[in-house]
Order: C-alpha cells, then structure tokens, then sequence
C-alpha cells in the first residue's frame, strides 16, 4: 500500500518510460521493417513558386535497384483528393474562407521551395535518393510571394484566390472598441512581429506502408500525435482506403511539439505506392527535409492598441494582425491565427472592449500551422508586450498596472469580450510567489551591481493565460472544426488484477505511460507497475482525436476517469453479491471493496478474478470488467500564471544573457509535479529560443536560409540559466481530475518575459524577435 | 553520400600516389567538415584517403621556444596537451573552444587548417602566431597559406604534416561564436613577441588574416587604450544571415582590446 500512495496522485513519480528511451529500447517509425521493404525518395521542389512542366524519369527508371518514379499526375489520376484543412473560418462577411486546393503531391504548379511533386521507389534509401537526383524536371520559375506583409498587395498565387487572402476574420465588438479608443485618456500603440519557428523534432517525420493484397488492409507506421485523426483524413477526404481497412499506428515518437498533428503528403504517398507496388515503402526524413517541409509556426504582423483611462484601467483592445498561413492551409493552420489567438486578447485582465481582425494570407513558404503554444504565445505576446509598454509610458508600476486590471478571483465565472468564459483562476497568486521567487524587490541592487561591471540589466514580466483541454465539440464545430474534440479511455481488468488502459491521446514525450497510471493506481489501489498503458494505434484502441493543445489529460484523463467509475461501479456489484449484500452497503476505497461498518472485504484482485472465473456471481450480470468511456468537455480549461524574467546585456557587443527565468503557474490539480515541471523546462526552453534565438529566413526568393541546425539556432543548456519553477492551484471546475494541462505554459508566457526584460535593460520599446547580439547592439548604438 | 572507394595508406608518399591516381580524390583527416558535406551530397569524390594510418602526421613536440604538433593531433589532445598548456596555453585554449566535445575528439590540427573555413579557429593561430605549416613537400609561412575563401597556398595533394608554432611571452586569444554553429564570427588573437605584436583574425573575412593596423598601434603599446583610434575597415568582410560586415569589424575590435585585456590584466 505504501508503494501505491508513493505512486499516488501528486506524487513525483519518475517516468516509466524512460528506462526504455535512454537505453536506446524505444521503437520509433524508423526502427519497424518488413520483409521485402523498399524506399522513397522525394521529389521536391527547387523553387519557391514555379510552373511544373515535364518530368522525365526514363534515366532515374533505368537505375539497378529503382522500382518506380511516382508523380502527383500519377497520384491525381488514381483518384486520390486533396490534403484538407480541418477547420472552416467563416470571414467577416459570413462567408467561408477561400481555401486553395492542396493535393498531395503537386502535379501542375509548385508553391513553396521543397514541396513534394513525385517520389522514387527503390531498393535502397542510397538508390532512391540518387535516382530522384537523376530525374530530370523541368519548371518555369514564378515570382514568389514572401513577405506576409505584402502578400495582399501581390501577385496572386493560387487561382480564385484574390489578394492571396484566405480569410478577413474578426471576433469582438469593432465600434465599441473604436468609440472607448477614441475617448481613452491614452492609447498606447505597438507594431510587432512574431518570428517564424521551425519546430525540429528530435525525430524527423518518418513513414512506413505496408498493404495486404490477401485482406486489402493497410498498415501505416508514421510519426503521429494522433492516429485515428490520420486514420480519418486519409479516409474520409483522400481516399487512400477505407477507414476499416486502414490502420495507423504511431509508435514511440520522439517530440513533436505541433508538428506532427497534422497529415502530410509524404506519408499519403507511402501507402498509396505500397499498395501500388505490393511492397512495404518506408520513408525517413532528413534533417535538410524537416526543415523545407514540416509545417513552420507563429510568423505574425500585429499592430495593436491599447486605451487606458486616468487611472490607468484598460478601456479597449484593438488588434489587427497579418498572418502568415503558407503555400496551403495545413491541418490546422487556419484555427491558430484565429479561434487559438483572437479568443486569448483578454489575457489575464478585464479589459471591456476588444476588437481583434486577422487577414490570414497565401505565400510561398511551407505551410504554417500549430506549434507549442498555437495562437496562444502570440496574443500572449501582443497583450503582454503592450501592457508593459504601457506601464512605461505612464511611469506606473508594471506589476501595479497590472494588478488594477486582473480579473479577481470574485469575477469568475467571467465572460471575456472575445467568447471565451474563463472559469477559475487567482492571478494575483500566482504573480505574488513569482515575485516573491525572483526576489523583485532585489531587482534595483542588482540592476545597479550589473551597471557597476559595465552590463545592462533589465527584468520582465509576462502574466499570460491559455485555453487548453481541447475542446467542447459543439462549440469547436459551430466555431468551424470538422470534428468533434472530446477523448476515448479503456480500462481493462485483466483476470489477474493487473490493469490494461487505453487512451486516444498520444504521448511523444509528455510521459503519459506514468501520469496515467498513477491516476488508474490511485484509483484502484493497485501498483503502478500493474498498469500498463496502450496508445497510438487504431488497430488497438477504439478511437481518439490525440495530443496537442495540452488536453492529453484534461480530455483523455477525464475520459479514463469515466472508464474507472464504471468499472468500479460493475466491481460494486460482483463484490456486494460476494458479500452476500446489497451493492450500496459496498465502499471501494484503497483497493479494497468493503462491507460499510464491517471487517469484510475483497481487494480488487479478488473481484476481478470472480469477473472472469464467475463461481459466485450475480445472475443478471455479464461477465468480465472492461470498460470505455467517452469524454466531452464543457468548456476549455484555462492554466495561466506568471513568468518573470531577468537578462543582463553586454553592451560592447550587445550579447544578452539570460540571467533567471521565474515562472509560476496554475495548471490546476498536479497529478506528477515531476513531469509538470519537466514540460515547463522545456517549453521556457522553447519560449527563450523564440525570444532571442530561432528565426526560419526565406529570401527574396523564397529560398529557405536557415535550412539547417548550423544556420537556424534552437536554445542549448548553456543559453538557459537554472530555471525556477513553482505552481499555484485553482483546480479546474469542470472535469473530474481538476487538471488544466501544462504542456505549452513554458513557451506561451515566458517570450513576452523576456523581451520586457530586454527592452527594460536597453531603454527601448521594442526590439525584434529573436534579438540577436547584433539588433541589440544596433539598438544600443543607435 | 554517394559511393566512393576508399583508401588508408601507411605512408606519406602512399596518400600522395593513391591522391595522384583518383579521378577525384580527397584526403580524410578528421572528417568534422568532409564527412557532413558528403553526407548532405555537397561533395562527391570518387575516391576518400584516410590519413589517419600515417605515423608521421602525429605526435606533438614541445621546445622553450616551439611548440610542433603534428597534422593529425586531434583538438581535443591539443587542448588538453600538458606541455602545450605549460608552453602555449593560448592554443590549448583556443583548440578547447572548437565545435563540441564530438567535434574536438575527432577533428585534427591539419584538417582544419587545410581546410581554411573562414570562420575555423586554428587559423588565428597560425596566423597571429606566425606559424609555419610542414608539408610533404616544403614549409609555408603562415603569412603566405591563406588566400581565399577555402583557399590555401597549398598545392592539389599536398600534405600538412606538422604545424610550428614559435612561443611568444605571452598570447591571448578571444572569440565570439555564432549561437548555432558555434563557429567564430569573429576570432581575435594577440600575441607578444618581447615586444613585437601579432594579430590572427579569423571570422571576419574570407580567411584568416593579419591585423596589421592593430600591430602598429599596439607596437610597445600593448594596452587596450592604443587600438581605441584604430579604424577596422569592414571592407571585404564577411556579410551573412548572422552578421553584418560592420558588426564584424566591431567585434574584431571588442575581441581585439579583450585579448589585451587578457594578457595585460
């Protein structure tokens, strides 16, 4: 028993998983063969923007070892559809967004620089890749649009799509929010850019067809966050086969940050040529790959506004942002600029009035879709930027200014301007500990220490807020998404005790093989070594929608949680007939099934024997203990906190160190703070990368500059100081485990923090994203 | 990376004939620039001769007033070399900030200086040290090895052998790295030679050179306050994604006046 309260919730249990990652036993997408395997390489696009003309594969074909040259004609003619956007913005007008036909392989016209227009089949990786070098296409270039900024007033890049504009969006009260601007006693204005990122997975995309001619089923291996949402796309929208005959598996998959929720070409045309071939086809991306062609996140341009009356209260909010989407609408990519972004302008504070509107706009670069954090870190940047900003034009207090606007614990529930109802919180809590962490009253003996060695301090705070726990269905779909948001759980007693579980979420590194169990031990009162976890396959478990938006274990927990009850419930019953009782006179509690107000009892072991050997058991009831449960949630949950940074700028050569990095945040009940805070560290990682390290630079010519890890710079230890992390808890009032979800809080709030903290030290507004050592020192100098 | 046949010869004149009889041979010394380049099918040589078997191009000797490390010294061992470290603390300092862990136990002395990477560290050495670079055919003095961008004074199948650097009084060396490459964006050495001053730059240009204004002003001056007039013109410097030329020669000048710093306190 000891062990199991050890194991409990709230317990700092280590990772189950782990074991198996670092001694090298994990099984990822590139680690499964087949007998009679063969493999692709892609052809891809050269250009950012060309006409597809001819494509001559006679001298790749009459290679040794080469199987097949496949095109995106070839694909097109078999009948397959178009890659879909899972999400419907309706615009300003009421009308649909104008989405661009997206097929999987391009078969007429290339849109962004290593877009996929054919693949080679050979026996060989070596082999294939040297055959697709040697097969000969031949482009007429186009001008390319870059430039998100300029796309509207450029040429356009996909037919019927005027002004390369996808969609004129807006959410909230525009007038309203005009009229409070204009009678503010001040506005405070900001022009901003969110930098592009490239997500870099540990583990490149990988792929793996595999088709039985015998039963017609196809097997896919890929590097997914959620298989059974795969599973439908290839199904439903294009064609590969039907949803019964189609099995996706995810198996270990090292990191995906976003990246991997979405369906891409490659991964379509491996199991459509593995059935065309009658072989296994298997595909594994370079690192060069990952960075042409995994989807590509944030890449705002926002002017907003902000009105404060004499008192400094916020009066209105207007933001107009440009985002960037892409060649084509990924997955996702139309939901993050808008109901992931728009919805979170009210941040933390009660600001009345808010209008927000967002061109979502076609270029030539890779699509851009959600990554850690998804529209969350940049309305978090916008509001949190401008706030501070504010604080300085008016010579307040940031952490006083602040204060008077934050939403009190007495206003919840509360309906912001822009549709969200936040449900619970205490902000000021959690601003309080991380004050109180960073010692900020120290803050000015150390800015003047600093000063003394010749260095330029400056500190930051970023009080953010986030929807998680993706998402209540109906509003998801009434909002435009095109499928229901709720998770899947199994819970399968075994006849010896031990414990199977089943969830339709996916873990790539969030340690779900552990908080799982410890919710299922805890219940039960069985060990954690007695609960085994199964995920990331469709052939297994009944259905899901996955991991991303931090709902893994608000959504997917909460559904097991439903799954437990019944299968206690159904224990209940066998245990009160055992008993010789009725079943309101059994409680469950620790493990045990007990006769209420009586030494009687059978531990759950016992009762889950009697379900599968039923001697003596209830006549009117069916044999085994397994159960299923669906789960929808009532509204998103809403983690928020604060994060307080500090950085000390040399000023000869404008390098910034980052000197101490504060958060404290209210994910709600914890049920591994071990693994919470590991999620933390890694998103704060994510969030200094983005502030003053990553930047994905096309050139004029949408040419991708930052192609490899030598060029585009994601954080390493020695860039991060020893972060200090701590919770406050407001337990979430509408699922059973009061659980928010923390796996983006790290790179939401902590970018905001950190450029406050940099435009403190050099006395300006704002300085661009990533601030590298040469805008600092131009700043400096300027 | 494309196929190739490979070759280990056993003796100098072995590489140099198995060089002389490819269609496109390259040699292999620590293969931390070769081997990626290949690998990304940047590089296709037909034939790859790894000089790792060569006795001669290894061993690393300490005079009181030469310091010779042979061609295949991995940085690692430089770095961590007693003697060196005792005689010529600067190279062991510097060869400590070269790449990673990974990079400095595979990557060689001679490798990198034949290669002649703009942004490489060991040729601030060689230069700013006044080193002489050992062939198989002759000596080159470091003032004359670099030309251009990943171009050297070294003829198709020559060989490093063994580079000389001479001890001076004293030598320091800094540099600024890129954050993703960790390459030197710019690299300054200053060396004091009982009063005479050399200054290796690496980074800033296409190749390593002299800081010949920065001599002169530090020339029985050797303070931070001499170069503070200096003008370090940016032309011809580097300008790339992750530094301008004028950044560039602004920092050749912070590295410059913190290797005085370094070496007068």
């Amino acid at each position: 028993m000891a062990e199991a309260i050890e194991s409990g919730i709230g317990a700092p249990v280590r990772r189950k998983e782990d074991m198996r990652f670092i001694t090298g036993e994990g099984r990822y997408t590139d680690d499964f063969s087949q007998r009679g395997q063969v493999y692709a390489a892609f052809l891809r696009s050269p250009y950012a923007r060309a006409r597809l003309d001819s494509v001559d594969a006679s001298e790749a074909l009459a290679m040794e070892g080469v199987l097949a040259v496949l095109t995106g004609q070839d694909m097109a003619a078999d009948g397959f559809g178009d890659l879909p956007c899972g999400w419907t913005v309706k615009q300003k007008d009421g009308s649909d967004m104008v989405t661009a036909a997206h097929p999987p392989l391009a078969h007429s016209i290339v849109n962004y620089a290593g877009e996929p227009y054919g693949l080679v089949v050979a026996s060989s990786v070596a082999v294939a890749r040297r055959a697709a070098e040697r097969v000969i296409t031949e482009f007429t270039e186009l001008d390319a649009v870059v430039n998100p900024a300029l796309a509207m007033d450029s040429e356009d890049i996909h037919a019927g799509v005027v002004g390369n504009l996808c969609y004129d969006w807006e959410l909230g009260d525009a007038s309203a929010t005009d009229a409070a601007l204009a009678a503010a006693a001040h506005v405070t204005r900001l022009d901003l850019t969110n930098n592009r990122l490239i997500p870099n997975a540990m583990e490149p995309r990988a792929a793996l067809g595999i088709y039985d001619p015998g039963t017609g089923e196809h097997t896919l291996y890929t590097t997914s966050q959620n298989p059974h949402l795969e599973r439908l796309v290839l199904s439903a929208f294009v064609k590969v086969a039907p949803e019964h005959k189609l099995r996706v598996i995810a198996p270990d998959v090292g990191g995906g940050f976003g990246s991997k929720i979405f369906v891409y070409p490659e991964e379509t045309a491996v199991i459509w040529a593995a059935r065309k071939l009658r072989r296994p086809v298997k595909w594994t991306a370079e690192r060069g790959e990952s960075f042409l062609a995994d989807a590509h996140g944030r890449d705002h341009v926002t002017h907003a506004q902000l009105g404060l009356d004499e008192q400094g209260r916020f009066v209105a909010l207007k933001v107009q942002t440009t985002a960037n989407l892409g060649a084509y609408l990924s997955l996702f990519g139309s939901s993050v600029p808008t109901y992931l972004y728009g919805t979170l302008l009210a941040g933390q504070y009660k600001t009345p009035n808010i209008h927000v509107e967002v061109h979502g706009v076609y270029t030539n670069t890779a699509p851009v879709d959600a990554y850690r954090g998804a529209g969350r870190p940049e309305a978090t940047y916008v509001v949190e930027r401008i706030v501070e900003i504010a604080a300085r034009e008016l010579g307040m207090d940031p952490v006083e200014l602040r204060r008077r606007n934050m939403i009190q614990p007495a206003d919840f529930p509360y309906q912001t301007p822009v549709a969200l109802v936040y449900d619970t919180g205490d902000y000021e809590a959690s601003l309080d500990k991380a004050l109180q962490l960073i010692d900020y009253a120290g803050f000015p003996a150390r800015r003047a220490a600093a000063a003394v060695a010749g260095k330029r301090r400056g500190i930051g705070l970023s009080c953010y807020i986030e929807a998680c726990g993706l998402a209540p269905s109906k509003l998801a779909i009434s909002l435009g998404a095109g499928v229901g948001l709720y998770e899947s759980g199994e819970v399968r007693v075994n006849p010896t005790g031990s414990v199977t579980v089943f969830t339709g979420t996916h873990s790539h590194g969030q340690g779900h093989e552990t908080t799982f169990a410890q919710v299922v031990a805890a219940r039960l009162g069985v060990d954690i070594d007695d609960v085994e976890l199964v995920h990331g396959d469709t052939g297994r478990v009944e259905f899901g929608l996955g991991t991303y938006g931090s709902r893994s274990l608000s959504v997917g927990g909460s559904a097991i949680v439903g799954a437990l009850e019944k299968v206690i419930a159904k224990g209940r019953r066998i245990a009160a007939h055992m008993l010789e009782t009725d079943v309101e006179n059994i409680d469950f509690e620790e493990g045990q099934f007990r006769l209420r107000d009586s030494n009687r009892a059978l531990s759950f072991g016992e009762v889950a024997f009697a379900a599968y050997v039923p001697a003596d058991y209830p006549e009117d009831l069916e044999p085994g203990l397994s159960e299923k449960a669906f789960y929808d949630p009532e509204n998103f949950t809403y983690p928020a906190g604060t994060h307080i940074a500090e950085v000390e700028v040399d000023v000869e050569t404008g390098v910034v160190a980052l000197v101490n990095l504060v958060a404290v945040d209210d994910f709600g009940i914890l049920i591994n703070p071990l693994i919470v805070h590991g999620q933390v560290h890694g998103g704060l990682a994510q969030g200094a990368g983005q502030a003053l390290l990553e930047q994905a630079v096309y050139d004029e010519y949408g040419q991708l500059q930052t192609g490899s890890l030598m060029d585009y710079c994601i954080p390493r230890a020695d860039d991060l100081p020893d972060f200090l992390v701590d919770t406050t808890v407001t337990p979430c009032t509408h699922n059973p485990l009061g659980a928010k979800g923390c796996g983006e809080a790290g790179a939401i709030g902590s970018p905001a923090a950190i450029m406050n903290a940099l435009t403190d030290a050099l006395g300006v507004n704002d300085i661009s994203m990533p601030a590298t050592s040469e805008k600092i020192w131009r700043a400096l100098s300027g | 990376m494309y196929q190739f046949r490979y070759h280990k010869p056993a003796t100098l004149e072995e590489a140099v004939d198995c060089y002389q009889s490819a269609e496109d041979g390259i040699y292999l010394a620590g293969g931390q620039t070769l081997l990626p380049t290949m690998k990304q099918r940047l590089a296709a040589p037909s034939d790859v001769i790894d000089l790792s078997a060569i006795d001669r191009l290894t061993g690393i000797e300490v005079t009181s007033d030469e310091v010779r490390v042979g061609a295949f010294t991995r940085h690692d061992e430089v770095a961590r070399h007693e003697g060196i470290r005792r005689r010529l603390p600067v190279l062991a300092f510097l060869a400590a900030q070269i790449g990673d862990g990974q990079v400095r136990n595979r990557g060689t002395i001679g490798g990198s200086v034949a290669n002649s990477d703009p942004a490489a560290d060991y040729p601030a050495a060689v230069i700013g040290l006044g080193a002489t670079i050992n062939t198989n055919a002759r000596q080159i003095a470091a003032d004359d090895y670099f030309q251009d961008l990943f171009e050297t004074a070294l003829e198709p199948g020559e060989i490093i052998t063994r580079i000389d650097f001479p001890v001076p009084s004293r030598a320091a060396y800094r540099k600024f790295p890129n954050p993703a490459s960790r390459y030197a964006v710019v690299g300054v050495l200053v060396a004091d030679f009982d009063g005479r001053i050399r200054v290796g730059i690496t980074g800033a240009g296409p190749c390593a050179f002299r800081g010949t204004a920065l001599e002169v002003a530090l020339q029985g001056n050797l303070n931070s306050a001499a170069i503070e007039g200096v003008e370090v013109p940016d032309v011809g410097f580097n300008n790339d994604l992750h530094a301008s030329a004028e950044y560039r020669a602004h920092l050749v000048k912070v590295m410059a006046r913190r290797a005085i710093a370094d070496l007068v306190g």
